[in-house]
Order: structure tokens, then sequence, then C-alpha cells
């Protein structure tokens, strides 16, 4: 028997025409950034072998990162700008194999090993700190940021020779307390990226590095489909309907959190085995912020980010960000401008997605407010 | 009384941070004797930070009463305050008449910024404090490229080289650098104490309570305590928020001239990115809460934090030799102080 | 005794700090049976299924006594998960579901079929994959059962509120040991046509031997399914009956019946006076969980008028809609003008005044002084307590000294008890806190006072202090007051004339000498039909 209740009709998008047109919509945001990429690179008149080597290396290097953010966003903790400490985690594990002067791709392997359980100890303190700010969990995280910064140089300038003694005058300061502001990473340079490497038409490939991601992306993906991923994404919908089907919703943030902490770490340190060297005091500092207006273009938002997303937009925000100072000049005369520009489009990326969130949010209590 | 009923009552009746931040900042001052260092210089230098930066932390008031939270956006209004600055050297204006022409500018500027904000805030209600810390970094990130492409033409403001666009930094000598400060100053101990900065401060924090008690003030702290009361008693709640935004972008265009005048130079670009927060620790090492905030807040937050900063740099310097430590105190201290308060409103769920 | 009982709930007593909710309340339900709990609000009916539910807030509290025998066995039901474990479910009123998620995945939440992979046979069973074929093929028996062919692969958001309780309860019996499932007022938010397939999907599942208590107010759904019924009132059992010697009329009375004490001697003759301080005509109020459905009534100048009726049927909503506190439409005279609709301060301005029933959300500033809060809504529309700024009309400031001595008068008034004007009302306890409410509106000098849920959550000296003072301010200032409670007994000790709302409309108006039997009828929605076969 059917209860014959109406059933719902499916709005009809399958008309000619209009598939054109919700494609469009639904993907309004990556093909804006699509659109400014093309009209920057055309007027940066840069070669475009240039922009695709050099978008190569920034995807190689910088998705890991950008893929870490995910999981907290399927479990409903929002844009986790705490990235940074993961980061900071995955540097402690640099500095350490400094000190101990290990190089190659037995360094990296080091590095990654030591950074892990520094990295699981951080998400972990964060997630505590988020379950302590429900539905706040952003401005939280941001906060965390910026203290784990303050945290970071405390330890770093004034822990080095003091607490820790280092004798090596190649990385601590003159005075013999703190960090010299840059360490030459050039002994783990490539480690990883050029482990197998061939190129194509004159532009590099770092398999490795890709195959590294490659991983990650199925590791998210796997994630998703197991109990566990069930509920992450059960968190995501209503934390309190988890909840009540007996979910332990904070025992799950706290994994959520913990995992995107410990792959931010690692992604760190795929990321300076590129770059070869590490601006002790502020390599880390930008590092959530342009994971995020990254993930963001690729037209993830506060609540749903997927890993075409994170390579979207990885992909778009780069190549803004390798021609922007060209294309400022040629249209500008002044190279600054494209700097400031790219800036202004991370944080205004940022902003404007915060802001259509919460705005969307408020509309939906408001209606749900005022409907019986 | 034994010492943890005394720790609970005292965290229980100042908040947790202002008893922290004043037990170390006893701990500095007391360090600072044994070292023999010239605690008058010491005294001297921190009613100057404290005359510096108190406007923009009075700033933090009328956003918290109204019910809007801590303004991180507050750089909105900083921007302004440059923006009038910049115009007052270009009409090339001197003296107490340039610094006072700037606020009166940074007043219009501010309130169209104000207004313009507190509308987004009205429409993000819940999320103001996540919402405004991006809106003020966006907005100072294009400001960034406004600061190029302005056409001011006044030479002591633009690159000597190339001419296009304002320097990161304006000094201020010869301008309006100290008016306030160097008005009725008082001599101590061979310092300068900055009458006129200090009474320009107090000029504010009267003119803020004196709103406060009028029927405006209360019935915007009506709005912010309880909307809903509000809306009940017949009190146009957005528009209520509104001003509170408004009054707060302005304060924090004149606090940034203020500032700007004391310090000596008006700093640019990037500058303003982190200003918010540091007055927003200030407010809330006063005893302040994202939902609580009067006069007393702000001056016993400013006098604690900027004689905190002034006070542990020396002290700490002496003691052992690095550089750059006020800014890791200043960070480590505000940042803690506003997860504190974060963590102190409670979950939303 | 009867050992073919499931549940049997023996003299079950519940205390809440010395006040009894629940006065030894025996219950038996049979296997394959559907039985109907009914009863006013407050008559126990919640506290005595969160008893059943092991609910930590009712266990926290201690004060319970009596014994609950399961499948013959004595229990101790001390959490939740020990209530599902015994095979008890509950369908909740408000849904319970994930709108992202499909059906099957909300009937299998956090019970979901899993499998190992080879990474979780290293990293523990949270990362064991899903067995989707597993999960919905259960899930579909789950919906078949209920009788419903739908895709369970829909997601929730979009269907019909219909489906989101067969899906609801399409969790509850996919649970294997489920023996025991609670419908807590089922019906209230599905249309006619949902309602009955609700019940013959309850009548199916009883056929199947799972016993079903179902608490309702809607007493021809009682009538039309249950097998037997239980009727509660102030926490005590007065009534069981079996289908067969069941009417409305017979319920209706259990339900209401109680002893009146009329606080004022006579209840004014409605015909005293027929001047009308207050026209209300098709009035319609979007207020959640309290929608009013174009009523039109007429309030008596000076007349105490109350508005009964139970929870959720639309009572509340009619204050809040006149003082413009939710979306209204239709239209409210005052005298001869009309008044503006969804503007609190036209309400106010017309000497409308309102005693919210929300008296911590809406009706306190909770961390403002006492004298403030007395003063507040004089002060913005009034403009009483102001006083110009050294002499320039144009800034108004709040006059303290005013202030304070009509707090001190209001506090003395009223018997406020309190440290002082200036103590925060958050600290204040329930009664004195509805005072400082009262005490705002009567700063107003209103001509129509509304008072919604004057007594709730106060403690019983208080309660009738708080009623006297209503019925005061009535016959010694001449003040019309509109009174809304839950309570009808209150209502019947201090109106004149009680208008009773169902389903957002106005059911009838009676005296308060009305018999139990007309409350009763009025209550549940059957006083018309009953007049018309009359």
């Amino acid at each position: 028997m059917n209860t014959q209740l109406a059933t719902p009709t499916k709005p009809a998008a399958g008309k000619s025409g209009n598939w054109l047109l919700h494609i469009l919509r639904a993907n309004m945001v990556p093909l804006m950034f699509l659109a400014l990429c093309i009209g920057a690179t055309i007027a940066s008149e840069l070669p475009l072998s240039f922009v695709i080597n050099e978008l190569v290396v920034r995807l190689s290097r910088n998705l890991f990162l950008v893929i870490s953010l995910i999981i907290p966003v399927i479990a409903g903790m929002g844009l986790n700008f705490a990235l940074v400490i993961g980061a900071m985690a995955g540097q402690v594990g640099l500095i350490a194999v400094k000190i101990w002067d290990i190089g190659g791709f037995n360094g990296f392997l080091m590095a990654i090993l030591f950074s892990t359980p520094f990295a699981i100890l951080c998400g972990w303190l964060t997630g505590l700190c988020l379950n302590k700010t429900k539905g706040r969990e952003m401005i939280t995280s941001m906060i965390l940021g910026f203290f784990a910064n303050g945290a970071w140089q405390a330890v770093f300038l004034l822990g080095i020779g003091t607490v820790l003694v280092v004798n090596n005058p190649e990385i601590v300061l003159k005075g013999g307390i703190g960090l010299k502001n840059a360490l030459d990473y050039k002994f783990l340079q490539y480690s990883l990226d050029k482990m197998v490497y061939f190129e194509v038409g004159g532009i590099g490939i770092p398999v490795m590095s890709f195959i590294a991601v490659a991983v990650l992306c199925w590791f998210t993906r796997f994630i998703v489909t197991t109990k566990l991923g069930q509920e992450f994404r059960s968190l995501g919908q209503d934390l309190h309907i988890a909840q009540v089907a007996g979910i332990p919703t904070d025992k799950i943030r706290l994994i959520a959190i913990t995992i995107s902490t410990v792959l931010a770490a690692w992604g760190q340190i795929i990321f300076i085995q590129n770059i070869g060297t590490l601006n002790t005091y502020n390599s880390h500092e930008q590092v959530g912020m342009f994971s995020i207006a990254a993930l963001l273009i690729g037209g993830a938002t506060v609540v749903k980010a997927t890993i075409t997303d994170a390579i979207v937009g990885t992909a778009l925000f780069h190549t803004l960000f390798i021609v922007s100072p060209q294309a400022g000049n040629v249209l500008f005369g002044d190279a600054q401008i494209g700097e400031f520009f790219r800036v202004f489009i991370a944080y205004g990326v940022i902003g404007m997605s915060l802001l259509l969130h919460a705005w969307h949010k408020y509309m939906e209590a408001k209606r749900k407010l005022l409907q019986e | 009384m034994n010492p943890m009923a005394l720790w609970k009552k005292l965290t229980d009746k100042y908040g947790f941070p202002k008893v922290c931040i004043s037990l170390m900042l006893a701990i500095f001052f007391i360090g600072a004797f044994m070292q023999k260092q010239d605690v008058a210089a010491m005294l001297a230098d921190s009613t100057v930070r404290i005359a510096m930066n108190g406007i923009l932390v009075l700033a933090m008031v009328p956003s918290i009463v109204s019910g809007t939270g801590l303004n991180f956006g507050l750089s909105l209004g900083i921007i302004t305050g440059l923006l009038a600055g910049c115009i007052a050297i270009e009409l090339d204006m001197r003296g107490m008449s340039a610094f006072l022409w700037a606020v009166v500018m940074s007043i219009p500027l501010s309130a169209i910024m104000g207004y313009a904000y507190g509308w987004i805030l009205n429409k993000v209600k819940g999320d103001e404090m996540t919402v405004g810390t991006y809106l003020g970094f966006s907005v100072v990130s294009l400001m960034s490229i406004g600061w190029l492409l302005l056409p001011f033409k006044s030479p002591e403001m633009i690159w000597a080289i190339g001419g296009a666009g304002l320097r990161t930094t304006i000094a201020l000598s010869g301008r309006y650098a100290k008016v306030l400060d160097d008005l009725f100053a008082i001599p101590f101990f061979g310092s300068k104490l900055p009458t006129g900065a200090v009474l320009f401060f107090a000029l504010f924090c009267l003119l803020m309570w004196l709103f406060l008690k009028s029927k405006t003030g209360v019935a915007m702290a009506a709005a912010g305590d309880n909307p809903k009361f509000a809306a009940a008693s017949g009190i146009n709640v957005n528009r209520q928020r509104m001003i509170g935004t408004v009054i707060s972008t302005v304060l924090g265009g004149i606090g940034m001239l203020v500032y700007a005048q004391s310090f000596g130079f008006l700093q640019l670009y990037q500058a303003p990115l982190m200003m918010p927060f540091a007055a927003t620790a200030a407010v809330l090492i006063g005893g302040a809460s994202a939902r609580k905030a009067t006069i007393a807040h702000v001056v016993s937050g400013t006098i604690l934090f900027q004689a905190l900063l002034t006070v542990s740099l020396p002290v700490i310097n002496a003691a052992m030799n690095v550089g750059n430590l006020s800014e890791i105190i200043r960070i480590i201290v505000s940042n803690g102080v506003i997860l504190y308060a974060l963590t102190k409103v409670g979950g939303g769920h | 005794m009867d050992a073919g009982f499931l549940l049997e709930l023996r003299n079950i007593e519940k205390e809440y700090f010395g006040n009894r909710v629940l006065k030894g309340v025996t219950l038996n339900v049979k296997p394959g049976e559907i039985h109907a709990l009914v009863g006013e609000n407050g008559a126990g009916k919640s506290t005595l299924m969160n008893i059943l539910f092991g609910m930590p807030v009712i266990y926290a509290t201690g004060g319970i006594k009596g014994q609950v025998v399961f499948d013959g066995k004595p229990v101790e039901i001390k959490s939740p998960k020990a209530a599902l474990d015994l095979g008890i479910g509950m369908v909740h009123q408000e849904f319970m579901l994930l709108p992202g998620f499909t059906i099957t995945e909300n009937i299998k939440l956090n019970r979901e079929i899993t499998k190992h992979n080879p990474i979780s046979r290293i990293m523990g069973d949270s990362l064991k994959s899903l067995d989707v074929p597993a999960m919905r093929k259960d899930a579909q028996k789950a919906l078949q059962t209920l009788g419903m062919n739908v895709d369970d692969w829909l997601p929730i958001a979009g269907l019909p509120v219909g489906y989101m309780q067969f899906v609801e309860i399409a969790r509850e019996i996919d649970k294997e040991n489920i023996k025991l499932l609670v419908f807590d007022e089922p019906t209230a938010v599905l249309a006619e046509s949902e309602a009955d397939k609700l019940l013959d999907a309850m009548k199916k599942l009883a056929a199947r031997g799972i016993a079903i208590l179902f608490i309702t107010h809607r007493l021809d759904e009682v009538l039309a399914v249950a097998n037997s019924i239980t009727v509660l009132r102030d926490g005590e059992k007065v009534g069981f009956m079996t289908q067969e010697e069941a009417t409305i009329e017979k319920i209706a009375e259990m339900m209401v019946g109680r002893k009146i004490e009329r606080i004022t001697t006579t209840a004014k003759e409605a015909a005293d006076n027929e001047e009308i301080a207050l026209s209300i005509r098709n009035l319609t109020v979007t207020m959640p969980g309290e929608m009013v459905k174009n009523i039109s009534l007429d309030i008596k100048k000076g007349e105490v008028l109350g508005l009964g009726g139970l929870a959720g049927q639309g009572k509340i909503g009619i204050a809040n809609g006149i003082m413009g506190l939710y979306p209204s439409t239709g239209e409210v005279y005052k005298g001869k003008e009309k008044l503006a609709l969804n503007s609190p301060r036209t309400a106010i301005e017309n000497k409308l005044a309102f005693v919210s029933e929300d008296r911590r959300g809406v009706g306190l500033l909770l961390d403002t002084s006492i004298e403030y809060n007395i003063a507040m809504t004089a002060m913005q529309i009034r403009g009483k307590f102001l006083k110009s700024f050294l002499g320039i009309q144009a800034i108004q400031m709040a006059d303290d000294k005013r202030i304070r001595a009509h707090a001190l008068q209001m506090i003395k008034d009223l018997d406020i008890r309190c440290t002082g004007p200036t103590q925060i009302t958050r600290r204040l306890s329930g009664g004195n806190q509805q005072k400082v409410c009262v005490a705002r509106a009567l700063t107003m000098e209103p001509e129509i006072l509304f008072v919604s849920e004057p007594t709730r959550g106060i403690d019983i000296g208080a309660k009738k202090l708080v009623l006297d003072l209503i019925v005061k301010l009535n016959r010694e200032l001449g003040m019309t007051v509109v009174v809304t409670s839950s309570e009808l007994g209150e209502l019947r000790s201090i109106c004149d004339r009680i208008a009773i709302v169902y389903e957002g409309r106005i059911e009838t108006v009676l005296s308060p000498l009305a018999s139990d039997l007309d409350y009763g009828l009025a209550m549940a929605g059957k006083y018309s039909t009953r007049e018309e076969a009359v």
C-alpha cells in the first residue's frame, strides 16, 4: 500500500538552456575568478609556458595544505583558521632536522615523523578550545592562530639558547639566544619534488609531490565513506540532532580538527622542502589565510568544500598570484598595485564568503522563525 | 582568608584577565625597582601611551553596548582617520589647527564608513565579530591600493622617487606631531606628562558617559542587553545598532589621529590591520566582556595594558638581551585575553 | 495483577523541590495495544515520559518513587540508553532528522551497518566502511512496514512534513528490539489527511505486537485508534477507560474537572458594561507554535478577560500579535480608532501594555538594574523620566532622580523583594521578576493591560499575590485586563469572561462559572460541534 501522500516534485532543471544557466550559477565564484585570471594573464604579457611552469610548482607545494582544510568544513566547524598551528607543528619538525642536520629524503621523513606528535597535541588543544566556543569556531580559530604566532615567537626567540641550548651559529642569533630569521633548507630542498621528476614540453613535473597529494585526496574521499565520515557529516548538518542520536559530538570534533592539524603540519613540510628556506617567524603567518582563500575561490563555502573546489581554487588563486604583479606593472606602471591586489583578493574573498554565509544564516533563522 | 578563596573572590569580582594582568604589572614594577630602572620615566611613558590609545579603546564601548560585540572592524574607522590626517597635510595645515581640522574632517568620513559597516552588521546578526574582522582586513588591503592611487600631491607624503602613491610612513614633525601631548605638558622627574592628550581622552570619556545617560544611550543599551525586550518596548533595534557602530567608527577615526599625533607618524598600508585587536584586548583587560562594557573598563584596561607593555620591555631586556619582546608580549596578551573572552561568551548551541 | 502487561508503571511519584508534580500514577500497557494518555498541559504527561526515558534532568533532581515493570521484570531506567536497550522508542514532536541526509541515512543514523576494509583492520572500527546496500535494504523494509513507497535515497530536505514523521517512525521500528513506541503529539504538525495516514500506520504497528503510548489532545483521534485511555490531571490519574466506554464528553470532563476557588466574590455580569475597549477583527498572527487564525473578539471596558486553551493552540499569539511582536494581519480598533499592527510603538502609544509570557526572553533586561527595567519603556515611548541637558531641549537625558523615586515607590507598592533599585533583575526570584515586569507595564499607565502566563514558574505563595494584584488593578483602578494562561483554574478564579482558543480560533467564550464539561469540550475543540448537534 502506498501512503498516497503528495510526493515532492523536483524542480524541473532539465530543460535545454536552463542547465547551462544552472551550471553558471552554481559555479559563479570560480568562473568569475577564471575570467579574472585569463584577463590578468593576458594583461601581464607573461609567456604562457612560464605561467604554467610556475603554476605546477605552486600546485605541488600548496595543494596539500588546502586539502587539509576540507575535513573540518565537513564536520561543521567552518574554515579552520587555526591551520597556522598545524604549519607551526610542521616547522618544529623542520627545525629539529636542521639542528640534527639530517638532509635529503631521510631528513624529510624525519621532519614528518617528528612533527606528527606535536601536530596531534596542538590539534587536540585547538579542538578543546573550539569545543568551548561552539558556534563561533571561526573567530576563535582566527584569534587562536594569532595567539599561537605569539607563543611561537616566544618559544623560538626566548627558548632557544636558554631552555634548549643549541650550539650552531648558523641558526642561532648572535647573542646566543633565539633562532635566526631565516633558516637555510638547501639540504632538504626538492627531496620529495625531485625524487621522481621529469619534464614535459619544458614543464617540470614533481611526480612524488603530486602522488602525495593524490594519496591525500584518496584518503579524504575514503574517510567520508566510513563510519567516522558519516559522523563528520552528521555533525556538519546539525550538531544537536547528532548529539541526540548518540554521537559523541565533542570527541568527533576533536578528531576532525586534529586530522586537519596533522595534515597541515605535513603540508607545511612539503611547502618548505620546495621553497628551500624557512622564514622562522613568518613563513607560517599567511598559510591559513592563503589556503582558505584558495579553497573559497574554488567555490567552497563555510559549510561545503570538496576536493575539486580545493584543486580548482588553488590553481586559480595561484595563477592570480603569479601574474598580478606583472599585470599591475603593465596596466598601472606599478608592480606594487598588483601585489596589494592579490592580498586584497585573499582577504576580500574570505570576507565576502564569511559575509554571505552569515547573511544566509541570519535570513534562514529569520525565515524559520516565521514559518510554521 | 586562604589564598585560593581570595583568588576566587578577586577573579569573580574583577574578572580573570584583569587580576592576572595587574599581577604581572606589579611583578614588572617590582623588577624595575630592583633593577634600579628609571621608574619615573616609565610612568611618564605609560601615560603618553595611555592617552595615545585611550580613544581607540573607548571606541569599543558603543559597539559592545549596542550589542554588536567586540568591534574587530575598527580598522574601518582607523582608515578614515588616516585619510583625514593626510588631507590636513595636503591642505598644508600645521599645528593644533591641522589636528583639529583633521578630527573634524574625519567625522563625516567615518560616519559614512560606519553607516555602511552598520548596514552590513545588521544583515549578519550573530556573526558580527567574524565578519567584522575580515571586513576590516579586506578594506585595509583595498585601501592599500587606494593609498597608491589617491591623487595626493604634497611632497612630504608621496614617495620621493617615482612620485606615485603615498609613503608607508608619513612624518608629522612640523605638522601636528605631539600637538596634544605638548599642550600644558607638566615636567615630571625629567620627563613630560602629556596633559593635553590626557585631557582630550578624559573629555571623550565624559562625552561618552553623558551619551550613555541620554535617552538614545539608554535605548542603545537596552537594544544591546536584550534585543527582544527592546523591540517589544518600541525601540528600533537595528537603528540603535547602527548608532553604536557609527559612533564606534567615528571614535576609531579620532582615536587614530590622537595616536598619530603622539606617535609622530601616520602609518599607512598594512599598518592598521591588527590595531583593532590591541584596542579590544585593552577593554577586555579592563573587565569588559563581549556583552558589557563601561567607561571604567576602558580607563582601567587601557592603563593596565599600556603600562604593562611599557614597563615589561626594559625590565625583560635588562634580564636577558633579546629584541622585539614588547611585540611578543602584545601578541600573546592581547590574543590570549580575546580568546578568554570568546570562551566566556558561551557556546552557540 | 495481570501478567500480560508489557509496561507497568506503579504508583509513580515525582517531586521537584518539594513540589509534587506526580502523585502516584499507575499506568499499564499491553503488547499490541494503543494506549492514549490525555491531559492538560502540566498534568504530568511529559514528566511521566521523561521518567520512562531515564532523562538525566529528571533523575538529577531526585524525588522519584514507585516502580517500573517492563516485560514482567522490575527495571530501573537510569539513562536514555537504558530505555533504548529495553526496546522503548520515541517519535519526537519536533523532527530529529538531518535535512541533507537521505532517508536511509537518517533511519540508520549512528546505527550504520559497517564492514571492514584493510585500513579499518589496522586503525580501528571507526574507519569501517558503510555497507550502504545493507542499510538501504533495512530502511526499505522499515518503510514498507509503514506502507510507504518512497525512494529511500531521497534527501529529507524537500520532503513533505508527513513523510518526515514517517521517517522518524521508520527509524524507531528499524531498531530490532522495539517493543514500546511513544508518540508525543505526533499529529500536531500534520494536515488532516496526513494525520489519518499516521493513525493507520499506528494501527498497523500495533497489529504487529508493538505497544504504543499515544499522547495527544485531539480527542477524536483518541476515540478512533486507542484501545484504552488514561486521563491525567494535576499529576494524578483521574480515570481509565476502554475504547467501548469512552466518549468525548467523558474524557473532556475528566481532563478539566477541579474545584474552583474564585478570588473575586462575583463574576461581573457580562451585560454590566457594553462599552468596547478593544475590538479585534480577523486577526491572524504568525507566531511559531502559537498561530492565530483569523479571530474576532471584543474586549469590554473594565473587564478581566481570560484567554485559555491548550499549549500550542494560539492563545499566546493573540496578545503578542496585538502588541506587534509577531507579524500579524487584520484590524484592531481601540474605541473608534484603528490601530496600526506590527508596531510595538503604536500599541504602547495607544495605552496598551503587555507583560510577556517569556519573562526572561522578552520581559526583562536581565543585566540592567530594576529601576531602569521599570522606567525603560515609559521613558522611550512616553517621554517620561527625561530632563534636558544644561537647558538644551534637543538633548534629552535620563532623569535618575525621578527614576529612582518611581522605582522605590513601585518596589514598595508591589512588594518587590530585592536589595535595592540598582540590583540587576537576573538575580531576582521568578515572582519578583514578574512583579518588575508588571511594574514596567503599570509605569506606562495603560488603559488595557495584557498579561500572559502571569504565574508561570512562580512558587505557590507568589502566584496568589500576582493574581490578587491583577484583580486589584481591575477593581480599584478600573483597568481592562486580558489574562492569557494555560492554567484554566487560574483564569476561572479571576476572570469575568473566558475565551477558549483552539487551533488558532476562538472556540467559544464561557462564563467562569460554566460547567467542567463545557470547558473540557471547548479545550478539545468539540464545543461548537456539540452545540450544533443539540
